[in-house]
């Protein structure tokens, strides 16, 4: 085991990647000398060369196109889209062709592309630095979507998503980059959960809180502060969001009754939307309140002296606990209790 | 031909020229050296393929009209730019098309029922791109170029010395994708043949509307060499896309050709050209027809065309017979054969 950052631990899967396999290369802007602005591929360009570390121009586009382009001829491309909010100009690219090739062809083009992007806020950004898109490409079948939560799965799941012949966006929690984590490098990948398992992060027994990429530490927090009010949590940490491993959701809410979701993004039409109605269909019977969603609202991403107050943080949290309990919340006052 | 006399030689002026309208040979500087090979059993083939393609462009049109297919794209009056660029190609040159290169397919040696079945409903895509070394035609336009060049990045990364070429549109080159492609092609300095068919017309929007110069001279811009060739002259365009694998292939990079023609019928059998399209406009491209060029020059070379043509019939008609059977035979496919194999979101993995 070595401790290390969690932006750490993805280069050191993305280096094991391509010690692995020559047909794996890095595409994005500033990922060459710089080592991307967030370093995440720092040191990559010197030891695997410029053909295989590529700095492009910049056109997300024409990053993904290049990309659909080496997937074609049997490369596995890893793109690095800068920031969550520069992904749409690629948008097409994404949707379109990797997505649909695989399909499209009946199996016979595969783009086993890897989309790597740091998204989510609390870093103190300008507008489009700090978005949670996930929800726009998890409604697109042809995709897979994984988001990370801490230092091994982001060492282990790169691995995995640059193996996986099917497409991965692989969203990565920016403010938790610099989060220190224990790392098994020596891991055996096929010994590694599957790339699609949630996981159980904490267990309890009132009420089941589903989570993914930078709320699983906040959400960790929540049932350490929600025991002290005498109410169990457990917690869940998706880790694919499409597809979505819902046997152990579906375990957990039968035992619990109450269901909490929570994630950055926006609410309407977001993962916890889908993880309500797919849980009340599969649990019906078995939930004792109705699901309840902690999110980012409605709107534009909002200048960052809002985003203490947007994104969803331990006290809104146990706030939605407190609704899914029955206990006195926030919005007890409007329902006339 | 030198770097500096392509970026300049053809580009805004008319298009180069080696078979005239009226079937005369003319020379040009640029172009000959790369056509000396060429005789007239070479053009004979080609002309084969012009007509035998434009046969396949009927009868899949016929077959549109009788409820066979649910579509189909014409590329009429379009048959010389898209046999005297695929019949430049190496095998291992790989073909980034649209939807509308079913000429280009037919060259590479796409099964004729592999072309419609698209068009019949049956699937979303006809062949395998990796038995032709043709990727499955793109409908969204322009998406292609970066498609070819990716590829071409590939090649390079290789060391393989075989070129990609890609096949678009007027329409296609005000789209951010293929302005993309060319400043990647250009950066990387990479093997890609950008091959735009001016076929004036985008659907309903005449190509004035795409650009207020010709689309050939966009490409110096990028730093890529371009040529303008006329498109409807099977054997200029030839001799340019030769020229363009030449330097693509010895480590020169990119071109762009424009090839100008004439898109003689509808943009698909859905469309209805005379409510935007002038009459006479077609008239004056009907006398500068891509096959009957070709046949008065050979005819001035003494070829027997009363024999040729007989011979390209037969072949056109059996072809034409067996698109047709093809089409007309080919199965439904299974209610759960939507469901792919291989797929995403059924079980996580």
């Amino acid at each position: 085991m070595t401790v290390m950052t969690f932006g750490r631990a993805i280069n050191a899967g993305l280096r094991k990647a391509m010690d692995q396999d020559p047909k794996v290369v890095l595409m994005g802007e500033d990922i060459g000398k710089l080592g991307g602005v967030f370093r995440i591929t720092d040191g990559l360009q010197k030891d695997f060369g410029a053909h295989r570390v590529i700095d492009t121009p910049l056109a997300e586009s024409g990053i993904m196109g290049t990309a659909v382009g080496l997937a074609y001829r049997g490369y596995r491309p890893v793109v690095e889209i800068q920031f969550d909010g520069f992904i749409y100009p690629a948008f097409d690219q994404i949707v379109c062709q990797v997505a649909k090739l695989h399909y499209r062809t009946q199996g016979n083009v595969k783009m086993p592309i890897t989309i790597r992007v740091p998204f989510g806020g609390g870093i103190g950004s300008p507008e489009h630095h700090s978005e949670s898109p996930e929800a726009y490409f998890t409604h697109t079948s042809g995709l897979r979507v994984v988001s990370v939560s801490n230092p091994q799965d982001a060492y282990t799941m790169i691995q995995q998503a640059i193996a996986s012949d099917d497409p991965v966006l692989y969203f990565e929690p920016k403010r938790r980059y610099h989060t220190k984590g224990e790392v098994d490098e020596a891991a055996d990948l096929s010994q590694a959960p599957a790339v699609g398992a949630a996981s159980v992060v904490t267990q309890g027994s009132d009420v089941t809180l589903v989570t993914y990429g930078p709320l699983v530490s906040t959400a960790r927090d929540v049932a350490i502060a929600a025991s002290d009010d005498g109410v169990s949590v457990e917690v869940i940490d998706l880790r694919s969001l499409s597809p979505i491993d819902f046997e152990p959701l579906e375990a957990s809410v039968r035992k619990t009754g109450r269901l909490v979701i929570t994630h950055e993004a926006a609410q309407f039409g977001g993962l916890g939307a889908e993880i309500a109605a797919s849980i009340t269909e599969r649990c019906f019977n078995y939930l004792e309140a109705a699901p309840v969603r902690v999110t980012g609202f409605d709107i534009p991403y909002p200048p960052s002296k809002f985003e203490s107050h947007h994104l969803p943080d331990l006290d809104r949290i146990m706030d939605g606990i407190d609704r899914a309990m029955g206990r006195p919340n926030s919005l007890s006052a409007l329902e006339g209790k | 031909m030198s770097e500096q006399h392509s970026l300049r030689d053809g580009v805004t002026g008319e298009p180069l020229t080696l078979i005239t309208a009226e079937g005369q040979r003319v020379d040009s500087d640029t172009l000959d050296p790369w056509v000396n090979d060429v005789g007239d059993s070479f053009l004979a083939g080609l002309y084969e393929d012009m007509v035998v393609i434009r046969r396949i462009d009927t009868e899949a049109t016929h077959l549109q009209r009788q409820g066979e297919l649910a579509l189909w794209p014409p590329l009429l009056g379009q048959e010389a730019a898209q046999i005297g660029s695929a019949r430049a190609l190496a095998q291992d040159d790989f073909v980034f098309p649209s939807y509308r290169e079913n000429g280009v397919a037919y060259c590479r040696g796409v099964n004729l029922t592999d072309l419609i079945r698209v068009w019949r409903g049956n699937a979303s895509s006809g062949w395998d791109p990796y038995q032709v070394n043709v990727a499955t035609p793109q409908v969204i336009i322009g998406a292609q170029t970066l498609h070819a060049t990716g590829y071409a990045m590939g090649l390079v990364n290789d060391g393989a010395s075989s070129a990609t070429i890609t096949y678009f549109g007027d329409g296609a080159t005000s789209q951010g994708d293929v302005n993309e492609a060319m400043v990647f092609a250009a950066s990387f300095c990479l093997p890609v043949v950008f091959f735009c068919q001016n076929n004036h017309w985008a659907i309903s929007e005449p190509v004035g509307l795409q650009s207020q110069v010709p689309l050939a001279g966009r490409a110096p811009g990028f730093g890529i060499p371009a040529l303008r060739v006329d498109g409807n002259d099977v054997l200029a365009v030839l001799a340019a896309t030769r020229i363009a694998l030449d330097r693509a292939c010895s480590g020169g990079g990119p071109t762009f050709i424009e090839a100008v023609t004439y898109r003689m019928g509808p943009h698909t059998t859905a469309d209805d050209p005379t409510r935007y399209r002038d009459a006479n406009e077609l008239e004056d491209w009907k006398a500068k027809d891509p096959i009957s060029r070709l046949a008065a020059l050979l005819n001035s070379h003494g070829m027997d065309m009363e024999k040729l043509d007989a011979d390209v019939a037969a072949k056109a008609d059996a072809v034409a017979s067996d698109l047709r059977s093809g089409c007309i035979n080919l199965p439904d496919p299974e209610p759960l054969d939507v469901l792919p194999t291989f797929s995403l979101r059924i079980a996580p993995g």
